[in-house]
């Protein structure tokens, strides 16, 4: 019941949105952001309500980190 | 995520692997994951067949319906006996075993109504179509579920749909994982912080564990490389000496969390102690209705109690989800307990612990 998966916002309605992925439709809740999605975003969906929209230049720059100077140095 | 992705990039992945064990120089890592979807990710993934032997993971109370206390099943199997009332559960409970073996399952064979739904949101479809009866949802799982329970609740209020009721089982981590930490007997050396629970809490509350137990403790997402880098930055701040929490999964989880989520439950819930299987009443690590909620709190309108209900005879379901026994090492693992037919909890879920090295582990012996 945790799964939590991220899905592509194609249509708005209120509190309700279209999601998909990989040709899975839902229909979600947007009760719990505070700001609301853009069509065309992801968001990561756990029990049918949006948590979160996933922010893919956060996931690039961890990766960054890793792939380049490996700097872990804890502050 | 596509298997082309780069958070599962076979090299890199192994990359992060050489430079744990660098990191490590030799000493142990005993790291513990609160999380069902990590303890899953880990075996699914490989990385916890990869992970060098100096490296050992504990699964810990992780999965809601693992710590869902004997006493909570008891009370909502009895409700389920009930006429007039329709229970709205998702899946993971239908097989639970609650006092001498009874079931959500067994109660529908005994003519008991039990709708299973995706979303809390769905149950209210339930009630509607059920006005004559009350519509009960059990309202399990960790603060990532406690505002989509909130927020259905807030709507069931708004529409005056009075059938609709929710027994408030919900459990909090941070107050868990104190008292983990506290246990004398505990040798938790780093923690892999709950993705999503994370996305909703933010990194805050666990800062102050962080620094009372000097735990060095990561907040992780479930790809491969999430995983390993997970461990890798336990790893470091043990190295360095600098225990302190850091969010290794921003793509979802800000530090400050999601703060309309948290206004909804502190809207609808109040925090309370709550039981927890194994570990026993943990205080503040629950949520109980708020008084303008109570006309959809299911144990105040049916008048419903917990009461002290035994564990289930043989099971050590509670030492595994405290990190002290590994599943396999249970008399019951895979012998008279298993995912067809299972004793305690954790061999329920899909998400228990020992459900997962039933499938996973049993594979490479």
């Amino acid at each position: 019941m945790c799964l939590a998966v991220p899905m592509e916002v194609k249509h708005i309605e209120g509190e309700v949105a279209d999601v998909e992925i990989g040709g899975v439709r839902k229909q979600i809740r947007l009760d719990l952001m505070g700001d609301k999605p853009q069509v065309g975003e992801f968001v990561i969906i756990h029990a049918g309500f949006a948590i979160r929209v996933l922010n893919r230049e956060e996931a690039m720059e961890t990766i960054k980190i890793f792939q380049e100077g490996w700097n872990l140095e804890l502050v | 995520m596509s298997s082309s992705d780069p958070l599962r990039d076979p090299a890199l992945c192994r990359e992060v692997l050489g430079r744990i064990e660098e990191a490590l120089q030799g000493r142990s890592l005993r790291f513990m994951e609160v999380c069902g979807t990590h303890t899953v990710a880990l075996f699914r993934s490989g990385v916890h067949s990869l992970l060098p032997s100096q490296v050992v993971h504990l699964t810990g109370p992780g999965c809601p319906v693992c710590v869902t206390h004997e006493s909570e099943v008891a009370a909502y199997l009895e409700l389920a006996g009930r006429d007039g009332v329709v229970i709205a559960t998702f899946g993971d409970l239908m097989r639970v075993p609650g006092p001498g073996g009874a079931s959500l399952k067994q109660a529908v064979a005994e003519g008991a109504r039990v709708e299973v739904v995706y979303s809390p949101f769905d149950a209210l479809a339930v009630a509607k179509a059920n006005p004559g009866d009350k519509v009960v949802f059990l309202g399990i799982g960790f603060e990532t579920t406690a505002p989509t329970v909130a927020a259905t609740l807030r709507v069931a209020k708004a529409e005056g749909l009075s059938n609709f009721l929710v027994m408030p089982f919900h459990k909090l981590v941070p107050p868990a994982l104190d008292v983990l930490l506290a246990d004398p007997e505990m040798s938790v050396e780093g923690f892999m912080l709950p993705g999503h629970v994370s996305a909703i809490i933010g990194t805050a509350p666990y800062a102050p564990l962080a620094e009372k137990y000097r735990i060095p403790s990561v907040v992780a997402g479930f790809e491969p490389l999430d995983l390993l880098q997970a461990i890798l930055l336990m790893a470091e701040m043990k190295r360095q000496d600098k225990p302190r929490v850091v969010n290794n999964y921003k793509r979802v989880v800000s530090d400050e969390g999601n703060p309309t989520a948290r206004a909804i439950v502190e809207e609808v819930y109040r925090p309370c102690d709550a039981l927890w299987r194994g570990i026993g009443s943990i205080p503040g690590s629950g949520l109980a209705m708020a008084d303008a909620y109570k006309a959809h709190d299911a144990f105040e309108v049916l008048g419903v109690e917990l009461r002290e209900s035994p564990p289930l005879p043989g099971c050590r379901c509670g030492e595994v989800l405290k990190g002290k026994m590994p599943p396999d090492k249970c008399p019951l693992f895979a012998k008279a307990c298993t995912p067809a037919n299972p004793v305690g909890p954790c061999m329920v879920s899909t998400e228990g612990s020992c459900a997962a090295y039933f499938k996973y582990q049993l594979d490479l012996a």
